[in-house]
């Protein structure tokens, strides 16, 4: 295990929020933490793992792909399939089975493509809680099968109009609400970022994903994977699919970032390329920001990659040297998405594609023959829209 | 001591309590706020509570927001602000105190900002979204500088953390009214006081109120159970009101005279 006291990743990570919310959190810390050695915790949330969400999850060899690559033997860690569409149910079942634990009546979230906010409306309403999801103006403009999808579920969607009225502004909305309804309330953050225990406790709600798929690739290769790779935007797919590989040093960890329009222009999400060390919604991490300490918007054809920070485990993964952060632009990801749907049968979300794109790089990179697994994080099905009009 | 001890060992002496007025900088402009400064120091204003405008203020309610991101639209960056205190500095000695968020000021460098600061005559900073577990490298320098460092108490904090606070913080000690962001309320919960004098077991340092307080007879109350009172968005609100007119200086003064005449 990762060390982690004080809720830090080296330099990265802490509590950096307002004071009405710190015993609220030092509660939740605790909480946590005897839930995480509770048996019965445990086997709730596989119940609803298995029955709810359909895990586990398949790991697939994706022959054709790996045929057209020719170096690689490619495996898919398919998350797409899960209830809801991608990994984020993962993390919203863990951490509602946490707020029940600490009698918390109302669920607030925050999302950006929307996914996140899907994923957190369906278990309020598997449970039966009230759900209020804050989504940028903007967000729900370009994501409205998603709003109405969380409506269905029961939940209500808060418009934010402050700021770029993007996740961003999203999460400082939802903040705000935790602050002033912090007694009923609980925050379900959807990636490895916010204050401590967040970032711990999302990262051990999506291990699973990691833990699963070394055991299945060791039953099919009898040996370990040579690369894992994962989009990274917050970075919980990754983080998740990660995290159960971090002691195996042999296996290579590359984290994709979204470039935009390229690293070079003001239009990406790439925080661990271009960001600096500073502080957004609660911890310490990796942040783009101008000369003067204002957050910058971040931009890309993914909707869940497009966040100006990034999770503080990651900032120390790249720090320590234990993964290698790569970015590919919004066409790189387009291309590897159609790839995908054409050899494959499959489309992954766009978010996915950022990851899927580095194996074209990574194919010519291997000197000889390598096994990767791919974190298909989620279903490309959110976004023909966004396909159909990118030119 | 600097400034603000030397306020509040002043008000001590003649039995007042304190008036803290918090404006956000560089909104509409930074003229204006020098005005502002000065004319608040004619109106029984105590101590300055300077804004410093950030991308992302999730303590702050809509007033506070819109005057931050109108000011950052014109361009005010932390080291303007501080500029502008050093020529306000040659007018006015009225201690001033800046109000940022951690991320500017982290980057800015720590250690540089209170030394920066210091020298241009601001006496301290407060810096919502730092809690003092957070800001041990501050305090130090801090300390070093004669610069006080505000930490807040809000009603949900237990009783483990409160001595820590009080230790860390040093000018005045924030009491938050009511959990959640900045903005006016029209009511308040009435175990304040009792809160208040119990931290007063514990300290001597000065304890003031804010969050929502907006009118002539919240002032008073407020006062009544504490050190002093720190109003805000009822204030920026009132620039909000009167932006682009000739007379605005005039009429928040006049706004503010209102409240400070309340004072206990």
């Amino acid at each position: 295990m990762l060390s982690n006291k004080n809720g830090r990743f080296g330099q990265f990570g802490g509590r950096f929020v307002p004071e009405t919310l710190m015993s609220l959190l030092e509660d939740l810390e605790k909480v946590y933490f005897s839930l995480k050695k509770d048996k019965k915790f445990h086997a709730e949330l596989d119940f609803y793992l298995k029955e709810f969400a359909g895990r586990p999850t398949n790991l697939y060899h994706a022959k054709r792909l790996s045929a057209y690559y020719k170096t690689l033997k490619i495996y898919l860690k398919r998350e797409d399939l899960l209830h809801t569409g991608a990994h984020k149910i993962n993390n919203t079942l863990g951490q509602i089975l946490v707020a029940k634990r600490m009698g918390k009546a109302r669920i607030i979230a925050e999302t950006g493509a929307g996914q996140h906010g899907v994923a957190t409306a369906a278990v309020a309403a598997l449970f039966g809680l009230k759900c209020e999801v804050y989504m940028g103006e903007e967000d729900m403009k370009r994501q409205a099968l998603n709003v109405y999808r969380m409506q269905l579920f029961g939940a209500k969607v808060i418009p934010v109009t402050s700021g770029s009225k993007t996740l961003k502004d999203a999460m400082n909305e939802a903040i705000r609400d935790w602050v002033t309804n912090v007694h009923n309330t609980f925050y379900l953050i959807g990636s490895v970022a916010g204050p401590h225990p967040y970032p711990t406790m999302v990262r051990d709600f999506q291990s699973v994903i990691g833990q699963e798929a070394r055991a299945q690739f060791l039953k099919k290769e009898k040996s370990l994977p040579d690369y894992v790779l994962a989009c990274v935007g917050g970075g919980s797919n990754a983080m998740g699919i990660f995290h159960a590989f971090y002691n195996d040093k042999k296996v290579k960890f590359i984290g994709v970032e979204a470039a935009g329009h390229g690293l070079n222009t003001q239009q990406h999400s790439a925080s661990l390329h271009k960001g600096h060390l500073g502080v957004l919604h609660g911890s310490k991490s990796q942040v783009l920001q101008t000369s003067n300490g204002q957050i910058k918007l971040a931009y890309s054809i993914a909707a869940g990659l497009d966040y100006p920070g990034v999770g503080p485990e990651h900032s120390f993964y790249k720090e320590s040297g234990r993964a290698q952060y790569v970015a590919v632009t919004d066409k790189e990801a387009v291309s590897a998405l159609k790839l995908l749907s054409k050899v494959e049968g499959i489309i992954p979300a766009m978010e996915s594609a950022h990851a899927l794109s580095y194996l074209e790089k990574l194919a010519k990179k291997v000197k000889d023959k390598a096994s990767v697994i791919v974190c298909l994080s989620g279903r490309g099905d959110k976004d023909m829209e966004t396909i159909k009009n990118f030119i | 001591m600097n400034r603000i001890d030397e306020k509040f060992k002043e008000l001590k002496a003649k039995k007042k309590k304190a008036f803290i007025a918090f404006i956000t900088a560089g909104y509409p402009d930074l003229k204006t706020t020098k005005e502002l400064v000065l004319s608040f120091a004619r109106v029984g204003v105590d101590i300055i509570e300077l804004g410093v405008p950030f991308s992302d203020p999730l303590a702050d309610g809509p007033t506070i927001q819109t005057a931050s991101y109108k000011a950052l639209q014109k361009g005010i960056t932390l080291e303007k602000i501080l500029k502008l205190v050093a020529e306000i500095r040659e007018i006015s000695q009225i201690p001033i105190v800046l109000m940022s968020y951690y991320n500017p000021i982290f980057y800015y460098g720590e250690k540089r900002f209170v030394e920066c600061a210091k020298k241009c005559g601001v006496d301290g900073v407060i810096i919502p979204d730092l809690p003092p577990e957070e800001a041990k490298n501050l305090i130090v320098t801090a300390k070093k500088n004669d610069f006080s460092t505000v930490f807040f108490l809000s009603p949900t904090t237990k009783k483990p953390r409160i001595k820590n606070i009080v230790n860390a913080s040093s000018g005045f000690i924030y009491f938050v009214s009511v959990s959640g962001v900045t903005g006016v309320r029209n009511q308040f919960s009435s175990s304040i006081k009792g809160k208040i004098i119990a931290v007063k077991k514990i300290t001597k340092k000065p304890i003031c109120i804010g969050f929502g307080i907006s009118t002539p007879q919240q002032v008073k109350t407020m006062s009544q159970i504490s050190d002093g009172v720190i109003v805000g968005s009822a204030i920026v609100s009132e620039i909000l009101k009167h932006e682009g007119r000739k007379d605005l200086v005039r009429k928040v003064s006049f706004f503010v005279s209102q409240l400070t005449s309340e004072l206990s």
